[in-house]
């Protein structure tokens, strides 16, 4: 098969890759760059593990195709801290034992960015409904919206000393 | 070995809520699960899966597929001779992985390929060719039991029994018949559950490498590396010791991880190919093939004196467990009335076959049905006494002294105090509005121990490493870590928990039971103090005095007596240091059955509003409280109990298994085997509990699976309470719901 050259731009660093035109986004990431944060729990879409963000927008990598990232801006799991300082997100989320297995964590954590990003205080029903694409088996989801209500309330208190 | 029995001690940093060691590696992207690990050279395998319910496999031709460029092998049953040496348990496993003469399930594996890529493994799996001769087929538990269903394995078939019915458990005590001759009221009702899947996020994914020397390695993601590591061995013929299993981070199991289900067949593509194999299921092969747990259906019946004492008790359920036998009905009729002190009751598990895939352990595995049937018949008889729900369970719990329906008399146990929690809750006085009710339930799982074996070891700067043969399904390795400093005396940071492989590490059973923190736990302590024994001695060895002439307390050996007391302590950093010079590195150890476990009991209560409109019933509010014995890391015992409420609140509400009249399994996926997702949910309360359990030195009893247990019949009483329909069904789904309501209104017209 005849691959598709793609020159994107993943986490800020530029990449180039050639994959199948029928490749999946998670394919790509987790085959051709070693980019394993984002994880397959169904492919099919429905439980959220392989999320990403797509010129910031949260889809989930298997529903996305390797090709379509072409002179886009893709940002994962690996790209949330920065250097050694944890995102608030990822430090509440340890503070407020929000993850038991960790799996669907990395998908959990980029969609609750997405979340913060647009709504910097969201009650706890948004956080709720804007969390409802993602699975967890383990926590009953009880800690991760707490520790979401914690790195919001981080995130505002940085923003209002910026 | 020092007394495994409860001292009562107090604790400096047990029971505090630290962060995991392995918090930054799971919020970052960096933990390595199933699927996350690659070997030079592998291959990409895919499995072939039957189409049909039951077939017999005439011929399987993969002459093409072998032939197709890419493909390095192919393996069917014949790549599998039969080396079970007539352990009918392996055989089944055997039978399982792949198909040998029969498909006896949709989606029972019957070939599978091995190639460079993907792309190409898909390829060679539409090239095998398969003839099927389909046989007739039955997925339905009562009606397996028909003199007209299909046998499924006739190996297993007995005279003067249905060709399906493998085995029961019969368990109670007293005389029934006397029992309910002595009852005023007695309330005699039949129940059906739907099967449910544990559901884990993360698929079964393996990496399996094997030498033509003999020696093989298997990364996978388990909750028993050891146990897959004899499992694969046996099947394959190696030697155990030359299997080296590793772990990897799992990303959910609650039972369905502790069998093999394909790893010896990703061994012998290995070894067929003599290059590393990479074997990940999709989510559908997870549905379709891997572990749901028991479809049920049941009689209880229940009869009480007017004064709400419970003379007399019987249940009978039939556990469906696959196309293989189990021992799931003989669990759920050791549970089914654990919780009360009933002086005549009986109960019988029956384990069935039918055509669908073999059943593994789904978190307190058979308990939770059995639940749904007596605590729903428990409040309908409460109802008909005219005494709250709450007082009658009261009047009638198990206690410390109480025979339980299995054999045992009950030490200190948690019901009674679960339930006076319950009834004394805020919760419970909370108003309720139109068509909202409120349902309560208890729960009782037994918990156990096992072999295990773990290592602590020092370092020269004093920082220690426990190497441990359990898994951490959620923030075990913070809990052992905790139980090491304790015993030590020094800081949780100085403590490093690793998962070990299975060549470092003397045998552990799979972490299922809630055993995880109870067994490494107890083997940490001691391992720990077989160290501080060692500390001592080179203590006195610094010091040149006699070894009797050492303690250790703080972290600090400590010398005694007149002639040496003035000597500063040594702090276990210190005598690390010294190692070297003092008889060389300083390690402890500990192996054992772990035995002591502690039984654990739950009581939860549950607001529900019903949509009389749709039938969709919302969960308002829900509060667990369970026994834990002693809660080593509470934020991880309180999410035990939120994640398995939330898993029996899916059960109850929603999760089932659908199969078609023609036996193939029609949700297989996320999207239409729906588990509840953050909107379904409000926050769920948690009250900890702790009765020590007299059989650990800290008292602790497993946590992970005694919630899943009420939420069944909690939530059909509240169902019943909220809009007058009592559910006989879970799921407890708007289409059944709205069904009870429309035949409610119709009885009423009538």
């Amino acid at each position: 098969m005849t691959g598709v050259h793609v020159s994107t731009t993943i986490n800020d660093d530029p990449i180039e890759y050639v994959c199948p035109a029928d490749e999946s986004m998670l394919d790509v990431l987790r085959d051709r760059l070693g980019l394993m944060g984002a994880k397959e729990g169904c492919g099919t879409g429905d439980c959220g593990a392989c999320s990403i963000t797509l010129d910031g927008q949260l889809v989930c990598a298997c529903l996305v195709l390797g090709a379509e990232a072409e002179g886009r801006e893709i940002t994962t799991i690996e790209g949330m801290a920065d250097g050694e300082k944890l995102h608030p997100l990822q430090d509440q989320f340890i503070n407020n034992a929000a993850l038991q297995c960790g799996i669907c964590t990395p998908g959990f954590l980029i969609a609750a960015k997405v979340l913060l990003d647009r709504e910097p205080n969201p009650t706890e029903t948004e956080i709720r409904y804007a969390l409802a694409g993602n699975l967890c088996r383990c926590t009953g989801y009880d800690k991760i919206v707490k520790a979401v209500q914690a790195a919001a309330k981080d995130l505002r208190k940085q923003n209002m000393k910026k | 070995m020092g007394d495994k029995k409860y001292t009562g001690q107090d604790f400096k940093v047990v029971g505090t809520r630290v962060k995991r060691p392995d918090g930054i590696d799971k919020v970052t992207g960096r933990a390595r699960y199933g699927a996350d690990m690659n070997a030079p050279g592998q291959l990409v395998s895919l499995m072939l899966r039957s189409p049909h319910a039951h077939a017999r496999i005439i011929k399987i031709d993969t002459s093409k597929a072998e032939k197709l460029k890419g493909v390095k092998a192919v393996v069917t049953a014949k790549d599998l001779p039969d080396l079970t040496n007539g352990n009918t348990g392996l055989f089944d496993t055997l039978e399982n992985c792949m198909a040998r003469d029969r498909a006896l399930y949709d989606g029972h594996a019957v070939a599978a390929v091995a190639a460079i890529d993907k792309t190409i493994a898909k390829q060679a799996l539409k090239l095998i060719k398969v003839t099927y001769e389909k046989l007739p087929h039955v997925t339905d538990v009562d009606e397996a039991l028909l003199p007209s269903a299909p046998v499924i394995q006739p190996r297993y078939a007995k005279d003067g029994q249905p060709g399906n019915f493998m085995s029961q458990g019969e368990f109670g005590h007293g005389d029934i018949e006397k029992g309910f001759a002595e009852a005023d009221v007695i309330v005699e009702r039949s129940y059906k559950t739907g099967q449910t899947h544990q559901g884990y996020i993360e698929p079964h994914a393996c990496l399996a490498s094997v030498s033509p020397d003999g020696t093989g390695e298997l990364w996978v993601t388990t909750q028993g590396h050891f146990s897959y590591r004899n499992t694969c061995a046996q099947l394959l013929g190696m030697d155990i010791a030359k299997l080296k299993v590793t772990s990897s981070e799992i990303g959910g199991g609650f039972g369905g991880k502790t069998h093999v289900w394909m790893e010896p067949i990703a061994l012998a593509l290995s070894r067929k190919a003599n290059r590393p194999v990479k074997m990940v299921m999709s989510r559908e092969e997870v549905f379709r093939a891997s572990g749901p747990t028991c479809s049920t259906s049941m009689e209880i019946k229940i009869g009480a004196k007017k004064d709400g004492t419970i003379v007399a008790a019987r249940a009978e359920c039939r556990y469906m467990g696959g196309a293989f036998p189990g021992i799931w009905g003989t669990l759920g009729g050791m549970t089914a009335f654990a919780c009360y002190n009933i002086p005549n009751n009986k109960a019988i598990g029956v384990n069935v076959l039918c055509n669908r895939p073999k059943v593994a352990a789904y978190r307190a595995p058979s308990a939770p049905m059995m639940a749904f049937g007596v605590e729903s018949t428990i409040d309908q008889l409460a109802k008909e006494l005219r005494i709250d729900p709450v007082e009658l369970r009261l009047k009638n719990v198990a206690r410390e002294g109480t025979l339980a329906p299995y054999g045992p008399v009950w030490g200190p146990i948690g019901i009674e105090p679960t339930l006076q929690a319950v009834r004394d809750h805020p919760h419970m006085r909370a108003k309720l509005g139109k068509n909202q009710g409120r349902g309560v339930a208890c729960g009782f799982w037994f918990n156990i121990g096992g072999q295990t074996c773990s290592d602590l070891n020092i370092g020269q700067d004093g920082s220690v490493n426990l190497t441990v043969g359990t898994v951490d399904v959620g923030g075990a390795r913070a809990s052992l870590a905790l139980i090491a400093a304790e015993e030590l005396g020094i800081s949780y940071d100085h403590v490093k928990v690793n998962i070990g492989d299975t060549s470092s590490l003397g045998h552990n059973d799979t972490t299922e039971g809630s055993r995880g923190t109870f067994s490494s736990g107890m083997a940490a302590i001691f391992a720990a103090r077989d160290a501080v024994e060692i500390l001592k001695a080179r203590a006195a060895k610094m010091w040149q005095i006699p070894p009797e002439a050492v303690t250790w307390e703080d972290g600090h050996a400590k010398a005694v007596g007149a002639e040496h007391g003035n000597l500063p302590p040594l702090s276990l950093k210190e005598i690390a240091a010294k190692a070297g010079n003092t008889g060389g590195p300083i390690a402890g150890h500990h192996e054992a059955t772990a035995d002591g476990a502690g039984v654990s009991f739950a009581s939860h209560i549950v607001d529900v509003e019903v949509d009389p409109e749709t039938g969709k019933t919302q969960i308002l509010r829900y509060t667990v409280v369970q026994d834990a014995g002693k809660a080593i890391h509470p934020d991880y015992v309180e999410g035990q109990f939120q994640g398995a409420a939330a898993q029996g609140i899916g059960w109850a509400l929603n999760e089932e298994y659908i199969y078609g009249d023609d036996g193939r399994l029609q949700n297989a996926g996320f999207l239409d085997y729906r588990i509840p997702v953050c909107s379904d949910l409000p926050s769920i309360d948690t009250k900890i509990l702790e009765i020590p359990n007299p059989g650990h030195p800290y008292g602790i009893r497993g946590v992970g699976e005694t919630s899943i247990v009420p939420p069944l019949g909690a939530i059909g009483n509240a169902v019943s309470n909220a809009v007058g329909v009592r559910m006989y069904q879970v799921p407890m789904s708007p289409p059944r719901i709205l069904k009870a309501l429309d035949d409610a209104a119709a009885d009423e017209v009538a």
